[in-house]
């Protein structure tokens, strides 16, 4: 019954914001439709085709809310001229609604919160947990934005011809986003509360599903996919970081990673690279590598080379160093990553890096101030527990 | 169909800096902008306005009506001039500010009272 309302809670939402232009009475209407179900299909047993029996529900239930609730009384001819259900075909209008919760003119929590509740069918209580948020940081959120749609008439759509591109990539970040919220957060989490990083690949399998040839969103949810195969070899019992090249490479999901190397197999044939595509490559070869020391580093660095073409930041160089490191040797790598010292001075993981290369080189002393300055600049329980193992290792 | 207001950000330290040949410059392409948009029927009003410098604010103080040198807001950028649209939609609202040749844009939509 959760998976049915999983699917059906975001089309159903999608289905009547575009007859209403309402959503917050569009989701009091899906709500009511979910307690009839629940009160329901226990006796009754899931329906043959439970979305058309939500849809009618949430319909009916629409028409009565309205009848009650004199704000809505203009609203009553909207739903009653439009049947919800034509025989055979369930209208689906997510892919819309998707656009709509992601649009630029939003702030980012709020396209995240919004597509987590009206696409997802996330309770706010839900989102709020995920994010560590207070209940009502959330909802006031919320209400923000679904105003905001209704008084600066953001429209409900899908984006057209030249916009789309852009528009994909707004999509993209907000699920990535979502994916890393949910990936990289460590403990602190409920075992009740709802996953990020699963709500994120789960929306972002939707979006393949309703835009086929747009191969980002087949390189995002590869990207996704590759990294939770290894998900479960990112820290040992005691809840310790532990390195790529450490991973015990048998706790891979290996079943996940072929499909998901069919799925790159997939966008490849598109012939439209982009940054998700490349990112799902390095993923990719490393998740295909047998081991460390016969990862396909050149192939790698090769798609981080393709990788600068659209994103030229010091973020990205500074990760392409680190593979260019196994192929081309420390002082190489060094000699890349002290060119972005004055960008990258701030960041934990420069300096962590740094570490690395200098002890590789044998200056020790030097690398225990670099892992020192990593230290003082972040404050993820999981990574200072690194550092400082690697600290307590070499005692003055 | 819905009405928006472009708000054009503008500073008067800009102003003070370019010359005559520079003004005549900057000012083309706007004015080209604005003939198409006024004859295809998108704009519906607008103005440039005067210097931040020369503003006058009025605020009530206590119940009655003060006057006051300077801007509501003193800050080095600030609305520079206005164009009032009717368009579709916040994303054809959003296309027009980004063709906008001159700096940044703000978009507001006008509230409508008629209905």
């Amino acid at each position: 019954m959760a998976a049915v309302f999983h699917e059906e809670a975001g089309r159903l939402t999608a289905a009547l914001v575009k007859r209403l232009g309402d959503f917050d009475l569009a989701e009091e209407c899906v709500q009511d439709a979910l307690v009839a179900a629940l009160e329901h299909w226990p006796r009754t047993g899931i329906p043959d085709n439970p979305g058309a029996w939500l849809m009618t529900t949430a319909h009916r239930k629409g028409i009565d809310r309205l009848r009650r609730e004199t704000r809505y009384r203009e609203k009553v001819a909207q739903l009653e001229e439009t049947p919800m259900t034509q025989a055979g075909s369930m209208s689906d209008e997510r892919l819309e609604l998707i656009f709509t919760c992601c649009h630029p003119a939003l702030a980012r929590e709020a396209q995240l919160a919004l597509t987590l509740r009206s696409v997802a069918g996330l309770t706010t209580a839900e989102i709020a947990r995920a994010f560590l948020q207070s209940e009502s940081t959330v909802a006031q959120r919320l209400v923000r934005a679904k105003r905001k749609i209704v008084d600066a008439k953001i429209p409900f759509r899908v984006p057209e011809g030249h916009e789309l591109p852009d528009r994909v990539g707004e999509v993209l970040a907000v699920l990535y986003l979502m994916f890393n919220e949910g990936y990289l957060a460590t403990g602190s989490r409920g075992a009740m509360d709802r996953d990020l990083a699963a709500e994120a690949e789960w929306l972002t399998s939707l979006l393949a599903q309703l835009m086929p040839d747009e191969p980002e969103v087949l390189g995002l949810l590869a990207l996704m996919r590759f990294n939770r195969a290894r998900a479960d070899a990112r820290f040992d019992g005691g809840g310790e970081i532990v390195l790529l090249r450490d991973q015990d490479r048998s706790k891979w999901d290996r079943k996940l990673i072929d499909e998901t190397l069919l799925l790159v197999g997939r966008f490849m044939r598109m012939r439209g690279p982009g940054p998700y595509q490349l990112q799902a490559l390095i993923a990719g070869a490393h998740a295909d590598a047998k081991s460390w020391e016969t990862t396909r580093w050149n192939e790698i660095v090769r798609s981080y080379d393709a990788l600068l073409g659209f994103s030229d930041t010091p973020v990205v160089r500074l990760n392409r160093a680190i593979a260019l490191w196994h192929l081309a040797g420390p002082a190489t790598a060094l000699g890349e990553i002290d060119a972005l010292a004055a960008a990258l001075s701030g960041y934990h993981l420069f300096h962590a890096t740094r570490a690395e290369l200098l002890r590789a080189l044998g200056r020790t002393a030097d690398a225990r101030a670099s892992d020192e300055r990593a230290l003082e600049l972040t404050e993820n329980p999981a990574e200072r527990a690194l550092l400082e193992r690697r600290l307590a290792r070499r005692p003055r | 169909m819905p009405k928006y207001m472009l708000m054009f950000v503008g500073s008067d330290d800009w102003y003070a800096k370019q010359s005559k040949e520079e003004l005549d410059n900057a000012y083309k392409p706007i004015m080209a902008w604005w003939d198409d948009l006024s004859k295809t029927g998108v704009i519906k009003g607008g103005e440039e306005l005067g210097m931040q410098r020369d503003a006058t604010t009025v605020k009530r103080v206590n119940g009655t009506m003060k006057v006051f040198d300077g801007p509501f807001i003193e800050s080095k950028e600030t609305v520079g001039g206005f164009a009032l649209i009717e368009v579709a939609d916040l994303d054809k609202a959003i296309a027009i500010a980004k063709s906008w040749p001159g700096g940044d844009v703000e978009v507001r939509p006008i509230v409508d009272h008629s209905s």
